[in-house]
């Protein structure tokens, strides 16, 4: 049943009650309450913020509580300041490379959880129906435990005394331990495993409905089952693909703790010199046009993914 | 169905140890009688257990996190509740498609954005909220977790059988008791599950808490992140083992729950079968 059915139906509910008059006579209707509820708290909470931000982001820096202020310079009562904070994400170099990082990471991080979790999906897919239901279990059990932990998990296998190093040298692999913490690496396969579990439940999603027929079909036509799986598979589960991506990209442009902890002072992401921007230098105009500079970049993946949710209720049965 | 090729068995096994590895080995070292944490010095049962239950700071931490998750929570579950109906049922109305937006971008937008925006908002607002703490906590969580709620409630709606309203309506009932009495029941099991991840993801926030709380409010997170920037520490390995322990019993009784409800349905159905049979 598509989500318009389910609504043309409810919609013939006849619509009475105390409340409801009430409601009418005061010119409002039950409908438009229901409605008002959450949209009024996002709007408030998580909308209007957005244009906090971009108004912080034309102010000057004051020392005073709080450290912004659209005061002139001159002494004037209202100035824009858009040359300074912006102007500085390109004068300094840091910015450019930090941002410039950021997007490698994320895209980068994004191939690769594709490239372990299209399989997974994929074999999760095709097992016996009860089986399925314990492997999503296990997919999803890591994300219920927490994330700090996982990542802090990752500092006692990477350190040089950690275990992957101690192993290997058990094993007569290497002689002196790999320095994997505090590098790129690190970083990567922080991200990597924190978002793993987003890639593979749309694409199992995604998977698990597909039509199996029509790789008989193909089969039985004699084409290769390597062949049904790129042309028929593959191509089927592009839904999945994107929002998968989208799920893992989207966050990881901005990713702070992952970095934090496992990256070294060379692994420059966007979503640590924001923080750094503002706790530590207190200069909240260049951190909102940090943040500004990060949604511009998202915007297209955010409407990407916005699309596909859609797409999903209409969808969905 | 075609059998799966041993390659993407090996690889689920490979990917399944990849997701596993790091949470064992910190759940082991939480037994490891040393205080080197990667350097195992023997066997100890409780060493590590009993240094948690004695640093003030995280048990005070875990408290306040336990406090704010379960309010956070159960506002949350209310507004997700009500958003994921709105998604479902109200197809059209001015400003749908913003609506779906703000209830859909919370989801991805990276931490960083959305905790220095909110924290920018509490500080206009803060002739009428007053000063960050408590409140302005629980407003941020409610804010990003209703939406994860939000979510799970939407698909919940939408495999939802209308037969049952609908009976109801034409039995007299009210819209607003038809709700309360009928849909709210039926749908109980994922508005539990919607409350239960939006308790996690409360309790697991580090980067939103970091920008919208005050001096008094340092939750769990914030102190386990700033003894991890000093290094391992075999206390937070401790903590960790009773986290997972916890959720992995959680998912085994979802497990046995699940199967047993299965069963009932399959039970249920050769019953209805053998029933036509005999008419």
């Amino acid at each position: 049943m598509a989500s318009s059915d389910i609504a043309t139906r409810a919609s013939r509910l006849p619509a009475s009650g105390w409340l409801e008059t009430l409601l009418v006579s005061l010119g409002i209707r039950g409908r438009t309450l229901v409605i008002a509820i959450p949209f009024l708290w996002l709007l408030l909470f998580f909308f209007v913020p957005f244009l906090i931000v971009l108004w912080v982001s034309t102010s000057f820096v004051v020392i005073a509580q709080p450290p912004y202020t659209h005061a002139c310079p001159d002494g004037g009562t209202f100035c824009l300041n858009i040359s300074e904070s912006f102007g500085r994400l390109f004068d300094d170099a840091l910015y450019i490379k930090a941002y410039l990082n950021s997007l490698q990471v994320a895209a980068l991080s994004t191939v690769v959880c594709l490239l372990i979790g299209y399989p997974m999906a994929y074999g999760m897919a095709r097992c016996s129906h009860s089986t399925r239901n314990i492997l999503l279990m296990l997919i999803i059990l890591p994300f219920w435990t927490s994330f700090l932990i996982r990542v802090y998990a990752w500092i006692g296998l990477l350190k040089n005394n950690g275990l992957i190093n101690e192993f290997l040298i058990w094993l007569n692999v290497i002689d002196t331990p790999i320095n994997m913490m505090n590098t790129n690496f690190a970083v990567y396969v922080g991200i990597v495993y924190s978002y793993l579990p987003f890639m593979i439940l749309p694409l199992y999603a995604n998977l698990e409905k597909m039509d199996i027929s029509l790789l008989e079909a193909a089969t039985d036509l004699g084409c290769k089952p390597i062949k049904a799986f790129f042309l028929i598979t593959v191509p089927l589960s592009f839904p999945g693909i994107v929002a998968g991506s989208m799920l893992v990209f989207i966050p990881a442009v901005g990713e702070y703790v992952i970095p934090e902890l496992l990256g070294g002072p060379s692994s420059l992401m966007i979503g640590r010199v924001l923080v750094n921007e503002f706790f530590s230098n207190r200069d909240w105009p260049t951190a909102s046009a940090v943040a500004v500079a990060i949604l511009l970049a998202l915007v297209v993946p955010l409407m990407i993914y916005q699309k596909y949710q859609d797409k999903e209720l209409e969808k969905e049965s | 169905m075609n059998r799966l090729s041993w390659v993407v068995i090996v690889w689920m096994i490979a990917v399944f140890a990849f997701l596993y590895a790091p949470i064992v080995s910190v759940v082991v070292y939480s037994f490891n009688d040393s205080k080197l944490v990667t350097v195992w010095g023997g066997f100890t049962l409780d060493r590590w257990y009993i240094a948690l239950w004695n640093d003030r700071q995280i048990i005070d931490a875990a408290k306040l996190s336990l406090l704010i998750a379960a309010i956070s929570s159960t506002l949350a579950t209310i507004l997700g509740i009500i958003a994921g109906y709105v998604l479902v049922r109200f197809p059209k109305f001015l400003g749908r498609t913003a609506f779906s937006g703000m209830v859909n971008a919370p989801l991805v937008m990276p931490e960083v954005i959305t905790g220095l925006s909110m924290l920018l908002l509490f500080i206009m607002l803060q002739p009428v909220i007053g000063g960050r703490g408590l409140i302005t906590v629980v407003i941020a969580h409610v804010t990003f977790t209703l939406s994860y709620i939000a979510v799970v409630m939407r698909s919940r709606f939408l495999t939802l059988d209308l037969s049952l309203e609908e009976a109801a309506q034409d039995l007299g009932a009210k819209p607003l008791k038809v709700f309360f009495v009928i849909t709210l029941p039926i749908v109980l099991p994922a508005i539990v599950s919607g409350w239960l991840l939006g308790f996690t993801i409360s309790l697991d926030d580090l980067v939103i808490t970091a920008f919208t709380n005050g001096p008094g409010t340092t939750t769990l997170p914030q102190v386990v992140f700033s003894k991890v920037r000093l290094g391992l520490d075999p206390k937070i390995n401790a903590l960790a083992t009773i986290i997972i322990g916890i959720v992995s019993i959680g998912v085994v009784f979802a497990i046995v729950h699940m199967r047993s409800a299965e069963r009932r349905r399959q039970m249920d159905e050769q019953m209805a079968i053998r029933a036509i049979a005999k008419a």
